[in-house]
C-alpha cells in the first residue's frame, strides 16, 4: 500500500459537496382524499368498512387514505376477475389482447414523470431511481409482454398453451409500480385476468395505475386492484376461485403462502429473499468494482432482494477496497427522495427501519465492526445512513439475514473456492455478483454460484428480457423473458 | 436336481447395496424386500448430496453416454425384467425412455435456454442447471416403466435422486439398481429405497437438503406432502409432464449471465 493511501485510509471522509436543493415538483400529482377498491372496472368501497392512511416515509404526511380489502372484498375481486375471463377476454384474439399492453405501455411512457413523482413520495425513493428505473422499467416489462401476447404458440412449440384463468399476485414494497408490471404484464399477455394486491406501504402507484387501465379501455374486471395488509393477501392466496398465485416478498411469507396453496393444484411461483454475495477478485478493475458495490448495496436504500448485501473481497486488496468504499460512501447524499441530487431516499416504513436498527444492533453485538459515513439526516421521517460493517464472521446475523436496508456486510476470502464456498453458505439462492478481468474466472464463477441471476462486473442491471428469479429459499419461476410466460400458462 | 439361488433385495445407497439399518425387511412379490428406515432415507440423501457436485459437472455429452448405457445394460437383461413385471411391453418401454432421454442431455439447454436481448450494452443469457437433490415417489404401476419414467427426467438434467420404489411391487426397481451400478452411472447419483412409503414419504418431502419433489406416486397424502415441502421452498411435481423435456426442466434451475459489452 502506499503512503498517499495509507494517508487517504485515515484521514477524515470527505464530506459531500453541498448542493443546492433541487426538488421535483409535487404538482403534477392529484391525490384523492381517500381511495376505494378497484373491481371490475368500478370503484367501490370496501365491504369491511375499513382503511388506513398511506404515509410517506419521508415526512410522515398522510397522503391519503386507502381501503382495506376484506374477505368478501377478495372474494368480489375474484368473481370480477373470473366474470372478465369467462365472458371475453379469453376469447378476444390475441393480437388485439397485445394492443391493449402496447396502449398501457405508452400510457406509462405518457405519464411517467406523475408516476415516479408519486412512487418516490410514497414510498421514499430516490426521485432519480424511479424516473431513471421504475419508470422505464415498467414501461419496457408491458411493451415486452404486449409482443408476446399474440405469439405464445412459438414459446412453447409442442405444447398448445392456454391461459391459467385468474392470477393472484402480492407485491412488495420495495418497487410498487415496478412489481405491479413483473406481475400484471406476463399474466394478461398470457390471457388471464388478474387480482393483485400492492404492499400496504405503497398502495399509491397501483391505485393511480387503474386510471391507466381506464385509458387503455381494458374491458372491466381483467385487471382488479385490492389493497390491504397480510389478511387481505392471504385470502386471495386461500380463494379457491384463483387458479395462479404469484408472490414477491420474504422467504417466511413465501413458505406459509407454498403451505396454504398444498394440495390444490393452484400454480405457484415465489420470488422471496436473498443474501447476494457480491465478489471482488484482485485483479478486478477497482473503480468500478466500488461503484458496483455502492450501487449493489445502497441502491433503493437496500430494499432490493438481490441486493449485493455480502461483499467478498479477496484478502490482498481488502484495505484497498474498503478505503476507496468508505470514500465512495461520504459522496452519497441521504434525505429528501424528491431532491434529483439524492441517493439514499427515506427507509420505506417505521416497521422497517427498526428491523434494519436491530440487526445493525447485533452486528455491532456480535462484534463487527461498523462505519458510517457522517451525514445529516432529516428530522422527520424514517432514515439510516448508508452503512459499511468490517470484520464479520460468517455466523454473524448480519452476515445470514436478510437486512433489507443500506448496510453491507465485508467478508474475505483467498482461493476462487473459498470464495464460491461462502458464497453458497446461505439457504438463498436470488443473486450474485462477481468482479474480475480474466474470462474464463467469470465464467467459472458464474457456473459455480448457485443463484438465478449473476452480474459479472456489473450489478443490479434488470430488463424484461431478462430472466429473473431464485435457487432454493429464494423462490421458484422466472419473472422476465420467454420464461416468465410459463407461470401463466397452461398445457393441453 | 439343483437348488436355484436365491436373490436377497436390498437398498441401493452410494453405489452399495446395504440391507435397511433398521434390520427390517417385508414381504413384497414372494421376496423380503429390504424396508428402509428414515435414517436409510437421510443416508441416501447425504450419498446423493455427495455425488451431485460431480454428476452436475460432467458434460451432457457425457450424461447422455451414461444413460444411454443403461439402456445397454437392460437391454442384455431383458428376459429377467420381463419375468420380473409379467410384461414384455413394459420392459421395451423402459429401455426406450433411456434411450430418449439419454438423447435429451446435450440439447437442453439449447431448448430451455436463451440469450436474451437486453436493452442495453449487456451480453445477456439463461442457462438451465440442476437444482440438486431430487426426491422421487415412484408410481405404484407399471413398477419398473412407471420408475424409470420418474427417475430419468430427473438424472437426465445432472440432478442426483433419491427414488422410492412401487411398494407392493419393488422388485424390479432393485433389479434396475443392479442395471445401475454397473452402467458407469456414479455411485449416489441414483439411490433406491424400498419399504413403507407411508413412512418414507413424510421425511423426503420435510427433508431439508432436498432440494424438489416428484409426488406422483402418491396417494391421498399428497397435500400433507406438499405442506412439507414448502419448509425449505422445495420444487414440487405432482403429476408430470409425461415424458417430455418439460419433465426434465421441472427440475432445472434457470440462470441468467450478465456481462457488459464494450471495449
Amino acid at each position: 500500500m502506499t503512503e498517499i493511501q495509507k494517508r487517504q485510509d485515515r484521514s477524515p471522509v470527505p464530506s459531500a459537496f453541498d448542493y443546492a436543493p433541487a426538488p421535483e415538483s409535487r404538482e403534477i400529482v392529484s391525490l384523492e382524499e381517500r381511495y376505494g377498491l378497484f373491481v371490475g372496472g368500478e370503484w367501490v368501497e370496501p365491504k369491511s368498512g375499513e382503511s388506513h392512511p398511506t404515509i410517506s416515509p419521508a415526512t410522515e404526511e398522510e397522503l391519503a387514505e386507502v381501503a382495506y380489502a376484506g374477505p368478501e372484498d377478495v372474494g368480489l375481486a375474484v368473481d370480477a376477475a373470473r366474470d372478465a375471463f369467462d365472458n371475453g377476454w379469453s376469447d378476444i384474439a390475441p393480437s388485439e389482447r397485445a394492443k391493449y399492453l402496447f396502449r398501457i405501455a405508452r400510457l406509462l411512457q405518457e405519464r411517467s414523470r406523475e408516476f415516479a413523482v408519486l412512487e418516490s413520495l410514497d414510498g421514499g425513493k430516490p426521485i432519480r431511481e424511479s424516473r431513471d428505473v421504475d419508470l422505464p422499467l415498467a414501461a419496457a416489462h408491458f411493451f415486452y409482454y404486449a409482443g408476446w401476447a399474440d405469439k405464445l404458440e412459438y414459446a412453447f412449440p409442442n405444447r398448445r398453451p392456454k391461459p391459467v384463468g385468474v392470477a393472484g399476485q402480492i407485491i412488495p414494497w420495495n418497487f410498487p409500480l415496478l412489481m405491479l408490471s413483473w406481475k400484471i404484464a406476463p399474466a394478461l399477455a398470457a390471457g388471464n385476468t388478474v387480482v393483485l394486491k400492492p404492499a400496504e406501504s405503497t398502495p399509491l402507484t397501483a391505485l393511480l395505475f387503474c386510471d391507466v387501465v381506464r385509458q387503455a379501455e381494458l374491458p372491466p374486471g381483467v385487471v382488479n386492484i385490492v389493497t390491504g395488509d397480510g389478511r387481505a393477501g392471504a385470502e386471495l392466496v386461500k380463494h379457491p376461485g384463483v387458479d395462479k398465485v404469484a408472490f414477491t416478498g420474504s422467504t417466511d411469507v413465501g413458505k406459509e403462502i407454498q403451505r396454504a396453496v398444498a394440495g390444490t393444484g393452484k400454480k405457484l411461483t415465489l420470488e422471496l429473499g436473498g443474501k447476494a454475495a457480491n465478489i471482488i477478485f484482485d485483479d478486478a478493475p477497482l473503480d468500478q468494482a466500488v461503484e458496483g458495490i455502492i450501487n449493489g448495496i445502497y441502491f433503493n436504500q437496500g430494499h432490493v432482494c438481490c441486493a449485493g448485501s455480502r461483499l467478498l473481497v479477496q484478502e490482498s486488496i481488502y484495505e484497498q477496497v474498503i478505503a476507496k468504499l468508505k470514500r465512495r460512501m461520504g459522496t452519497l447524499r441521504v434525505g429528501d427522495p424528491l431532491d434529483k441530487n439524492t441517493d439514499i431516499g427515506a427507509i420505506n416504513s417505521r416497521e422497517q427501519l427498526e428491523k434494519i436498527r436491530e440487526l445493525v444492533a447485533a452486528g455491532e453485538e456480535e462484534g463487527a465492526e461498523i462505519f458510517q459515513p457522517p451525514c445529516r439526516l432529516p428530522e422527520k421521517g424514517w432514515w439510516f445512513p448508508p452503512t459499511v460493517f468490517t470484520n464479520v464472521a460468517q455466523s454473524y446475523r448480519i452476515a445470514q439475514e436478510e437486512i433489507f436496508g443500506p448496510v453491507l456486510s465485508v467478508l474475505t476470502f483467498r482461493t476462487p473456492d473459498e470464495a464460491v464456498e461462502k458464497a453458497n453458505n446461505t439457504p438463498y439462492g436470488l443473486s450474485a455478483g462477481v468482479w474480475t478481468e480474466k474470462g474464463s474466472r467469470i465464467l467459472s464463477m458464474a457456473q459455480r454460484l448457485r443463484a438465478g441471476v449473476i452480474w459479472a462486473n456489473t450489478y443490479n442491471r434488470f430488463d424484461p428480457a431478462s430472466p429473473f428469479g431464485g435457487y432454493k429459499e429464494s423462490g421458484f419461476g422466472r419473472e422476465g423473458g420467454r420464461h416468465g410466460l410459463e407461470p401463466y400458462m397452461r398445457f393441453e | 436336481m439343483r437348488l436355484p439361488v436365491k436373490k436377497t433385495y436390498k437398498l441401493y445407497v452410494g453405489g452399495a447395496f446395504p440391507r435397511s439399518e433398521s434390520g427390517r425387511s417385508y414381504d413384497a412379490e414372494g421376496a423380503n424386500v429390504a424396508r428402509a428406515s428414515r435414517k436409510d432415507l437421510r443416508d441416501a440423501v447425504r450419498a446423493a448430496r455427495d455425488a451431485f457436485p460431480k454428476w452436475a459437472g460432467m458434460t451432457a455429452y457425457n450424461r447422455g453416454q451414461v444413460l444411454y448405457r443403461v439402456a445397454e445394460i437392460m437391454e442384455g437383461r431383458r428376459t429377467q425384467f420381463t419375468e420380473l413385471t409379467g410384461d414384455e411391453a413394459e420392459v421395451d418401454a423402459a429401455i426406450d425412455t433411456w434411450v430418449w432421454y439419454a438423447g435429451w442431455a446435450d440439447k437442453l439447454a439449447q431448448v430451455l435456454g436463451s440469450s436474451n436481448p437486453v436493452a442495453g450494452p449487456y451480453f445477456n443469457f439463461t442457462v438451465p442447471e440442476p437444482t440438486g437433490v431430487v426426491g422421487v415417489v415412484a408410481p405404484e404401476e407399471p413398477p419398473l416403466a412407471g420408475f424409470v419414467a420418474h427417475l430419468a427426467p430427473v438424472i437426465v438434467g445432472g440432478n442426483a435422486a433419491v427414488i422410492i420404489a412401487s411398494e407392493k411391487r419393488p422388485l424390479a426397481a432393485v433389479t434396475l439398481a443392479e442395471v445401475l451400478a454397473t452402467s458407469d452411472v456414479p455411485g449416489g447419483v441414483v439411490n433406491v429405497l424400498t419399504g413403507r412409503k407411508e413412512e418414507l414419504c413424510p421425511v423426503l418431502a420435510g427433508h431439508m437438503d432436498v432440494n424438489a419433489v416428484d409426488l406422483s406416486g402418491v396417494g391421498d397424502e399428497r397435500a400433507e406432502l406438499e405442506r412439507l415441502a414448502a419448509d425449505n421452498v422445495k420444487r414440487v411435481v405432482s403429476n408430470g409432464d409425461g415424458q417430455s423435456p418439460w419433465h426434465v426442466a421441472a427440475f432445472l434451475e434457470l440462470k441468467t449471465v450478465w456481462h457488459p459489452v464494450g471495449v
